[in-house]
């Protein structure tokens, strides 16, 4: 078979299920159960106080 | 910098200067000749500049324990000034367009030249500068510390203003690749690859030095955004020169290869430079202008992973119809359109962010400016992915209604944000209470949106009246309108056009002023900017 | 060891970098590199060669004035645009363009088979006066490219070429400069020379100027070429279908 054949059918099929999958996950790991006090201090970083000059 | 360092760097540039100047001795043609002049100039001044700052005695500007602000100060300035020069040149080429005489049919005038002075003026000068800037606070204030690697951070700022001098005056005497949104020659390329390289560099080694365990997901979309240019400039760049003391090259790509990576390039020029880069400012300037939180913080880390990798492979749904495989085609169009979701997650995620304190919007008009930003992007990346479906992009391709897209996303959600950012940077960085005047932000918020909505929809229309004449027929199966009679019908839609454009460009000279007067005030400048911080906040 | 996750990576800068740059590869890698070494990517055309040296220093004018920011070079297979400029565009046919000029926008018509549509005296007058022969036309007018061709570097232009793939023969770049001259004289010695190098080549005065050999004469002749080159009596659509 023509590589060229070969690489589109690879692509359609298990790449495509590939990149679901990798996908899915990334989604159901950032919403584990447990994450959320993590979040939400990384979500303050900005918000909290500037320190001053001396402590940084 | 100590000294000795110092005079290291100076005798660095004067070498560059020296090696500049025996270039443009041996220059092939007239652009070469004046870009190492150029160059000679440029390095001369950087050698002379860092020899007199030798001094063998420990002062320093500002205590080393502090953000290092003053190249943050510069690029507020540099912003500023070439949105102004950016928003003028597309101006100007927008009334030529509907008065043809005024391309006063010089080389140097005309809109084939123009045209990528403009572009370039507004992405990489106006956008550039604004994500430079905006990055090295954000950096800063996000990990808590100081700039990292601060005479290469300079390095940085300077070297961006020569890729821009030397791009510009490159466009104006003819000298282009011919690609879009990638025009400039060889080594003008080479120069910007090595600033972006340092750039690269200090941002990386200020997060590394950071203080607070977590990236903020900011520095995530910036990271992002600078790693993602770096590639697609190097690889799309790659050229040989005609000669190595002339401005031309041949581009190592032809036809259909060239053109998948061009659009490759071009595509996430704007996926990286102009949506990356700036939601990197989105979710830093929101919450602190709102001063609350990101309404979900996994929603940024999914619109992250997403954006990256969904947008790399838009590119082809500029080539529909076109002589590229179908099947590349079809690839471009589908990523195109799973696009929406997450463009349209990390929206909702900035808007949602506001939730609790929509009253703000009717008093601080920052915010207000910030969350029309926002809004704007939620329309572009709306319609963008309604262009890349073939059967509406067979009509939409190759007219005004592109441009309309572009420039509903360029004014509408860089330049506001941008705007944003700068009304908030000022005051703090200049330690100023607020900015000057808050009428004036409400004038231009008013005349940037209303030059944006004329702006959009007249070249909405003018597109779609156009696609519809190439493809009328008669009864007896005859194309009804020849090209020239098309052309006659734009005419009034450029004119409104160029009205639109008009009212942004007033806006961005408004801004200009109050920023101007901030700066000027007279009180204390000596004052701690970490006391003023809370201000607006 | 720690275990691995996806804290590690919000927590490691490098690691961010790395990881970022190998998803933003894979689209790149996968989209670009089978256009490589795929047959299938360009079509079998017969007439396809080089340009000529006055119709590539023509090419370089057309990109220098940014003629490809309203003048596109790729027709779409639509009933109205085959009608309205002709066959619609191959990929063989912009094989030795570096980079390619299809253009994204249409301010003007499209130029792909413009060759021959109308005459060179048409062009002169039209590019020095767009509005003197098209009166509804919003082109800028290019009066100043009756200035002299810049001839002397011309070999090195196909020698840069010819590195990034366009086959020049060594023939070809020893009498560039002479052929360069020659096509715009169709009374000089070499101007035979010219046809023989580069098949359908048009040697003729294209500028209306025989004193000095100028821009006009190379735009002109590009532009008498594009699209004329293909031979579509022999072009087999079904065999090539990608």
């Amino acid at each position: 078979m023509e590589l060229y054949t070969l690489m589109r059918q690879f692509a359609d099929s298990w790449g495509l299920l590939y990149m679901m999958g990798i996908f899915i996950f990334v989604v159901l790991y950032t919403f584990r159960p447990g994450s959320k006090t993590y979040y939400d201090h990384a979500a303050s970083i900005p918000l909290e106080e500037d320190p001053k000059n001396d402590e940084l | 910098m100590d000294p000795i360092s110092t005079l290291i760097y100076g005798g660095l540039a004067f070498v560059a200067a020296l090696c500049s100047m025996y270039a443009a001795s041996q220059a092939q043609d007239t652009v070469f000749y004046v870009h190492m002049l150029i160059l000679t100039l440029a390095f001369g001044l950087a050698a002379l500049a860092l020899v007199r700052q030798c001094s063998f005695q420990t002062v320093t500007n500002e205590p080393s324990s502090s953000y290092s602000d003053s190249i943050i100060r510069y690029g507020v300035i540099a912003t500023m000034m070439w949105g102004i020069v950016g928003f003028s040149v597309g101006l100007l080429i927008a009334l030529q367009l509907a008065f043809p005489s005024l391309n006063l049919d010089l080389p140097w005038t005309n809109f084939g030249r123009l045209r990528p002075l403009h572009t370039s003026a507004v992405v990489f000068a106006f956008g550039g500068n604004a994500l430079i800037a905006t990055s090295f606070y954000v950096a800063q204030r996000t990990c808590r510390v100081r700039l990292a690697l601060e005479p290469l951070a300079w390095f940085v700022f300077w070297g961006y203003q020569l890729f821009i001098v030397l791009a510009a005056t490159g466009y104006v005497m003819g000298s282009t690749q011919s690609k879009e949104y990638a025009e400039p020659e060889w080594y003008v390329d080479l120069w910007l690859t090595i600033v972006w390289v340092a750039y690269l560099l200090v941002f990386l080694v200020t997060l590394i030095r950071r203080k607070e365990p977590h990236i903020y997901v900011a520095n995530w979309f910036y990271l992002g955004f600078i790693i993602t240019i770096a590639m697609l400039h190097v690889v799309n760049g790659l050229a040989i020169p005609v000669s190595w003391f002339g401005s031309e090259s041949y581009s190592a790509f032809s036809g259909v290869q060239s053109a998948l990576i061009q659009w490759w390039y071009g595509h996430n020029a704007v996926g990286f430079f102009l949506t990356a880069g700036f939601l990197g400012m989105m979710y830093y300037f929101v919450p602190k202008q709102a001063n609350r939180p990101v309404y979900s913080y996994r929603l940024s880390i999914i619109h992250f992973w997403a954006v990256i990798f969904l947008y790399i492979w838009a590119g082809p749904h500029h080539l529909h119809y076109t002589a590229l495989p179908d099947w590349a085609q079809t690839l471009g169009m589908v990523f195109s359109i799973m696009l929406w979701m997450p463009s349209w997650g990390g929206m909702i995620n900035g808007l949602m962010s506001i939730s609790g304190a929509w009253d703000k919007l009717r008093t601080d008009p920052i915010l207000r400016m910030l969350v029309a930003a926002i809004a704007f992007y939620g329309m572009a990346t709306f319609e963008g992915p309604l262009m890349s479906i073939k059967a509406v992009n067979g009509l939409s391709h190759y007219t005004d209604w592109t441009i309309g897209h572009v420039h509903s996303g360029a004014l509408g959600w860089n330049a506001l944000i941008s705007f944003g950012a700068l009304y908030f940077l000022t005051p703090r960085l200049w330690g100023r209470e607020a900015m000057y005047s808050s009428k004036l932000i409400n004038w231009h918020f008013w005349l940037a949106m209303l030059g944006i909505v004329i702006y959009a929809s007249s070249m909405w229309v003018s597109g779609i009246t156009q696609g519809l004449m190439w493809r009328e027929y008669n009864d007896q199966g005859f194309l009804v309108y020849s090209f020239a009679e098309t052309v006659i019908v734009m005419h009034p839609f450029y004119v409104m056009r160029a009205v639109g454009g008009l009212m942004f460009l007033l806006g961005g000279f408004l801004m200009a002023y109050n920023i101007w007067r901030t700066i000027r005030d007279e009180r204390a400048y000596d004052q701690p900017v970490s006391q003023v911080i809370t201000v607006g906040a | 060891m720690k275990k691995f996750s996806h804290k590690t990576i919000e927590k490691n800068s490098g690691l961010l970098l790395v990881l970022s740059l190998i998803v933003v590869s894979i689209g790149g890698i996968i989209e670009i590199a089978p256009l490589f070494y795929l047959e299938n990517t360009i079509e079998k055309v017969k007439g396809m060669r080089p340009y000529s040296p006055l119709e590539l220093m023509g090419a370089n004018i057309y990109k220098r004035e940014g003629c490809t920011l309203c003048h596109s070079q790729m027709i779409r297979p639509f009933r109205d645009e085959v009608e309205r400029y002709g066959h619609y565009s191959l990929a063989a046919e912009s094989m030795y363009d570096h980079p390619f000029v299809w253009g994204s926008k249409r301010t003007g018509p499209d130029l792909a088979r413009v060759g021959g549509r109308y005459s060179d005296e048409w062009h002169r007058e039209h590019l020095k006066a767009p509005r003197s022969l098209v009166p509804e036309s919003i082109m800028p007018g290019y009066p100043f490219l009756m200035e002299p061709l810049k001839v002397y570097d011309i070999k090195a232009h196909l020698k840069a070429l010819r590195i990034v793939g366009v086959p020049y023969s060594d023939e070809q770049i020893e009498n560039a400069e002479v052929d360069l001259k020659s096509q715009s004289d169709p009374d000089s010695d070499g101007a035979e020379d010219v046809i023989s190098r580069y098949p359908k080549a048009l040697v003729r005065n294209f500028d209306g100027d025989l004193s000095t050999l100028s821009e006009m004469d190379a735009l002109i002749a590009y532009l008498q070429v594009l699209g004329t080159l293909v031979d579509f009596s022999t072009y087999d659509a079904k065999a090539n279908l990608r």
